[in-house]
């Protein structure tokens, strides 16, 4: 097993490269590529041939030079560190490759080949504070100790799989990540951890998830909401928004640790992250966002056999922060990007290949990653609880959702935000379609919700969408034969409709005020606007020639609005807001 | 010293086979002979064992298994780069196409480059001031981004970028409201990929005209030179481009025209390889491939340089989903979409501001402060002005609400006084923030929901 295998490279093409002489080497193995030891996996194995995926660019290398095998498989370092990093696909530290890279007398602006960097500093001295004495018996997944490893998250070093029995020394101090920290059961045990990413790392139940992952969008949390634990996608064409809404989400959803992969896409949008998060406040705790962030960046330029590795890479680490008891927030832009890299590697290979040239184990290879999000009870004996949610932009050729990767997502992932080209070039942000989006989760969360607003939450909410659904039935008329053919009823419904379109559905990610709301608020605004819907409806049932503009021209529209734009704490009590309307709907009919 | 292998199995259109060679490296660069003794270039493309796959960058015609021998240099394409490249002109290899001397480089350098590290650049975020109206207040371009024009055949993208790259200034406001333009260390590389021998004379003209050649260079490949020239030349400019930025500091605008004819030959030389082809024959690796040029605009930590693109490609029949412009739209920070309509109605420049759009916006320190909300409103008014437009066609236009009057005059009065300008008229940014400020009086104030009114008050005529 612990042999070096050296075969020589027989064959370049692209980011695959074949080499012979490889007899003993296994599957998804590591090995070296070329004389500057390029990093490349093993993706196929034939006789004594293996086909390597290779993570660098390849230019230059000849055939007969050598590979080495690394006797492991494509692994991720875990431990305290991981926090406010950037990674690449492969997790190397970035800011550390431009620091080797000046050392090394080369451009720090861009990443030449062959540069080797820990993805955990060496250096870096952590306080370890143990939480078991010597002679307790530990199993896989209790926590050994805990290092404050930002001011918002406290590491829980726990005892990896595979390890247990009596615990012959624990250390107190300050160490490395690499220093001994525990002896079990006569393993020696640092605080590092290497896990293979295409692994999925051990729980011991899995739940149905019942809370949600609260994100602070009105669109999200009250008609498409998805759980601690769920998963959600969001197609859409270029220009819809895909990444703003992604963004939000890292900035404001309430879970504990983030982990944003930047799959494919855009350089400058990492860089927009990376300038803006360390200047953001979390929510919940104030500090500055990027002390629970974590971002793995693949550019669409860096190369595509490390794009195919970085989701499982972002996961691996969601995992492992999920495995101490955390909340762990997942996003995915874009994992198009990720199966057109499959695609690639799967043409070099010469593979059969099925629909729109996609390999055919595409379905299963995007349904086996989003079954690696969840609400568990983690390993070890104290039985805690964490989850890893993971939300996933799909970039659809053409905005067409019909395409082999959205469809293999929408399969396998619950909540589904639809984005619409047509909403977008009316600026309607987000540009979530109401019709065509869904969440399967909503009757899982609204106990939650209830329980924190009233107990009229979900009644609301069903109101306010079949507004918006005969909107869309009535449009169609109106269309034809102009607005003046409706009833007046009918004319109510295209005008509430038009207040949840501007005053709830659109929400402005760059308005301090506008970008996250409580539930509270929420709550209010909607309370608000349904309940001008059924005063007015009311009015109208009671008095025929009542005209609709009597009952807009009264100051409803501006109570609503001022809501909108009140700060959060600040909010008007529910009860006010209903009275309010009621007097004003009740000025012009009596 | 040179090694000529003659052992040629095969010759298939811009690809070439060649058996019993060692030593060779991907992607490095030959030379082919044919038995004449003429000389052509070309690069590896695949090596399997002792054969090579070499895309030639010539014709091959004259070529035969017999006589051809190839050799190759143990180097990668390189182009050598030095600041001297200014006011001169090359072909897709680099080599001068004008009078004037041979280029004594300052070093050679992969036309592949690196990949920029993303913890490295810094946000583009610096107001780039073109202008154009539609552009500076709809589509707002800032050094280092990357902004495609999107148009179609017959439409004027030539005379709009060369109207930008004669116009394109870094401007600022100052304290009485006004912009300030700066004119330092500006260079302009032209990449002309597959253009007709008029559409590269107008752009010669139009730079000569304007006096602006001596900061400008030009890569040329013409519509009857080499196709697989076309996949190099964008890398080319682009390599010199990334020198001038990152190690010159300057900044830099990298135009490229037309990535159709580029991406066009990326599909001859995939189909010549036998490649799996994806939408509409062009390669599955596409996208990977137009990322690997389009990312390289940026700005960086550490250098004041900046690397802005404006890529230009013609969508063929008019189709925006067309895998050039919808994998394009993917990569780059929004785009410029020309319209036919537009164009019909004799508006230039033709730029369609719904589904146009630009990702970066500039620092607020750079702009009047009603620039973004003025951009939602213009864009919220002139969709709602262009349904009316078709309702009034069914409806006819007495059938109007007085407010829906009030729209279809505001689209018909925006596309002839803010989209209409002419090809060398200069409008500041503040110019054109005026024009839509009286564009806004058309309509009642109660429709201005994108604008707040502190801003309708400073600004607008309507009364509070």
């Amino acid at each position: 097993m612990s042999t070096t295998i050296t075969g020589s490279i027989y064959k370049v093409s692209g980011p695959l490269v074949v080499a012979t002489d490889m007899k003993g080497a296994s599957i998804y193995e590591v090995v070296n590529v070329g004389k500057e030891g390029l990093m490349g996996e093993i993706i196929e194995l034939d006789g004594d041939t293996a086909s390597i995926q290779v993570y660098e660019e390849t230019g230059g290398l000849k055939v007969g030079e050598p590979v080495t095998s690394t006797g492991r498989s494509l692994s991720v370092e875990l431990g305290p560190g991981l926090l406010r990093q950037l990674f690449d696909g492969v997790q190397r530290p970035l800011y550390e490759i431009a620091k080797e890279a000046k050392r090394r007398g080369e451009h720090s602006g861009f990443i030449s080949r062959g540069i080797e960097v820990n993805a955990l500093d060496r250096q870096k001295q952590w306080e370890f504070t143990p939480a078991v004495k010597e002679g307790d018996t530990v199993v896989p997944g209790d926590i050994l100790g805990t290092v404050p490893e930002t001011d918002i998250i406290t590491h829980q070093v726990m005892v990896p799989p595979g390890v247990e029995g009596k615990v012959d020394r624990i250390y107190q101090g300050t160490y490395t990540v690499a220093d001994t920290i525990a002896v079990i059961n006569d393993t020696e045990v640092s605080m590092i951890q290497k896990w293979p990413v295409r692994t999925r790392r051990p729980r011991q139940k899995k739940h149905i998830p019942k809370e949600p992952l609260y994100t602070g969008q009105r669109i999200i949390d009250t008609f498409f909401p998805i759980p601690k634990g769920g998963t959600a996608a969001t197609p859409g064409a270029f220009g819809t928004g895909k990444t703003v809404i992604q963004t939000q989400l890292a900035k404001w959803s309430d879970a504990d640790v983030t982990v944003y992969v930047g799959c494919g896409e855009r350089g400058n949008e990492i860089t927009d992250a990376l300038r803006e998060f360390p200047e953001l406040e979390d929510t919940k705790s104030g500090k500055p966002l990027m002390d629970k962030t974590i971002l793995v960046a693949n550019t669409s330029n860096m190369p595509i056999a490390a794009r195919e590795a970085s989701v499982y890479t972002g996961i691996t680490i969601a995992e492992y922060y999920r495995d101490m008891g955390y909340d762990v927030a997942m996003m995915a832009d874009s994992t198009s990007r990720w199966a057109e890299a499959m695609r690639e590697m799967s043409a070099r290979l010469e593979e059969m290949p099925g629909e729109a040239g996609y390999p055919a184990y595409l379905g299963s290879r995007i349904a086996s990653f989003y079954e690696r999000a969840g609400q568990v009870t983690c390993q070890g004996s104290d039985e805690r609880t964490g989850s890893v949610s993971v939300i996933a932009a799909v970039s659809p050729p053409g905005g067409d959702f019909s395409e082999p990767v959205s469809q293999a997502t929408l399969k396998v992932t619950k909540a589904f935000w639809g984005l619409d080209e047509s909403l977008a070039a009316k600026k309607h942000f987000p540009a979530i379609n109401w019709l065509t989006s869904y969440s399967q989760y909503l009757a899982n969360v609204e106990p939650y919700f209830e329980e924190r607003t009233d107990q009229d939450w979900g009644t609301l909410r069903q109101e306010a969408m079949s507004i918006l659904q005969k909107e869309n039935q009535l449009q169609d008329i109106v269309r034809l034969v102009g607005m003046d053919a409706l009833s007046m009823k009918d004319r109510l419904i295209m005008e509430v409709a038009e207040y949840l379109r501007d005053m709830y559905l659109q929400q402005d990610a760059f308005d301090d005020i506008e970008t996250y709301n409580s539930t509270t608020k929420m709550y209010v605004l909607l309370k608000g606007i349904i309940t001008f819907y059924r005063e007015a409806a009311q009015a109208l049932t009671e008095d025929p020639e009542l005209e609709l503009e009597t009952l807009t021209n009264t100051g409803v529209r501006d109570r609503i609005t001022q809501i909108q734009n009140q700060q959060e704490g600040e909010v008007d009590d529910v009860k006010t807001v209903v009275s309010d309307i009621q007097q004003e709907v009740a000025k012009v009919t009596k | 010293m040179k090694t000529w292998h003659k052992n040629i199995q095969e010759i298939r259109g811009p690809l070439l086979v060649v058996d019993g060679v060692e030593n060779v490296g991907y992607e490095e660069i030959g030379e082919i002979q044919d038995g004449d003794g003429n000389i052509r270039k070309g690069r590896v493309l695949e090596i399997n064992g002792t054969r090579a796959v070499v895309q030639l960058f010539e014709s091959p015609e004259g070529l035969d298994l017999e006589s051809a021998q190839v050799a190759f240099s143990g180097e990668s394409m390189k182009l050598g780069v030095s600041d001297s490249m200014l006011g001169r002109m090359f072909d897709g290899f680099g080599n001068p196409i004008d009078e004037g001397p041979e280029i004594m480089p300052d070093s050679h350098r992969d036309i592949n480059g690196n990949p920029i590290n993303p913890g490295e650049r810094l946000v583009p975020d610096e107001f780039l001031q073109t202008g154009i109206s539609t552009i500076d207040v709809s589509t707002t371009l800032v050094r280092g981004q990357k902004l495609p024009i999107f148009s179609a055949s017959g439409l004027p993208h030539s005379e709009l970028a060369a109207q930008i790259s004669r116009q394109v200034q870094m401007a600022q406001i100052d304290e009485n409201n006004e912009m300030q333009t700066e004119d330092e260390d500006f260079a302009v590389i032209f990449a002309g990929i597959g253009v007709t021998h008029e559409e590269a004379e107008f752009f010669f003209d139009e730079f000569e005209k304007a006096g602006t050649m001596g900061r400008t260079t030009v890569f040329l490949n013409k519509a009857d030179d080499p196709v697989v020239e076309r996949v190099t030349l964008p890398r080319m400019a682009l390599t010199l481009g990334e020198y001038l930025a990152f190690e010159k500091n300057m900044h830099v605008l990298v135009i490229m025209t037309d990535m159709t004819n580029y991406a066009d030959a990326l599909r001859e030389v995939s189909a010549a390889r036998k490649e799996i082809p994806g939408r509409k024959g062009y390669p599955g690796y596409l996208y990977t491939d137009l990322a690997s040029l389009y990312e390289r605009a940026g700005k960086l930590e550490g250098y004041t340089g900046s690397l802005t693109q404006i890529p230009v490609l013609t969508m063929p029949d008019d189709d925006k989903q067309h895998p050039i412009p919808d994998l394009t739209g993917y990569i780059t920070e929004g785009q410029i979409l020309l319209d036919r309509d537009l164009h019909g109605k004799d508006i230039y420049p033709p730029v369609s501001i719904l589904p146009s759009l630009s990702r970066l916006s500039p620092e607020d320190d750079y702009v009047r402060e009603d620039l973004s909300k003025v951009q939602d409103q213009l864009s919220n008014a002139y969709a709602k002005g262009k349904e009316v437009r078709e309702l009034a066609l069914v409806l006819g236009e007495s059938a109007l609400s007085e407010t829906d009057q009030a729209y279809l005059k505001f689209s018909d009065e925006f596309e002839k006084k803010f989209v209409t300008q002419g090809t060398h008229e200069n409008r500041s940014l503040i110019d054109s923030l005026t024009i839509a400020w009286e564009l806004f009086s058309i309509l009642p104030r109660t429709e201005l929901k994108k604008l707040k009114d502190k801003l309708i008050d400073k600004y607008g005529t309507h009364e509070s």
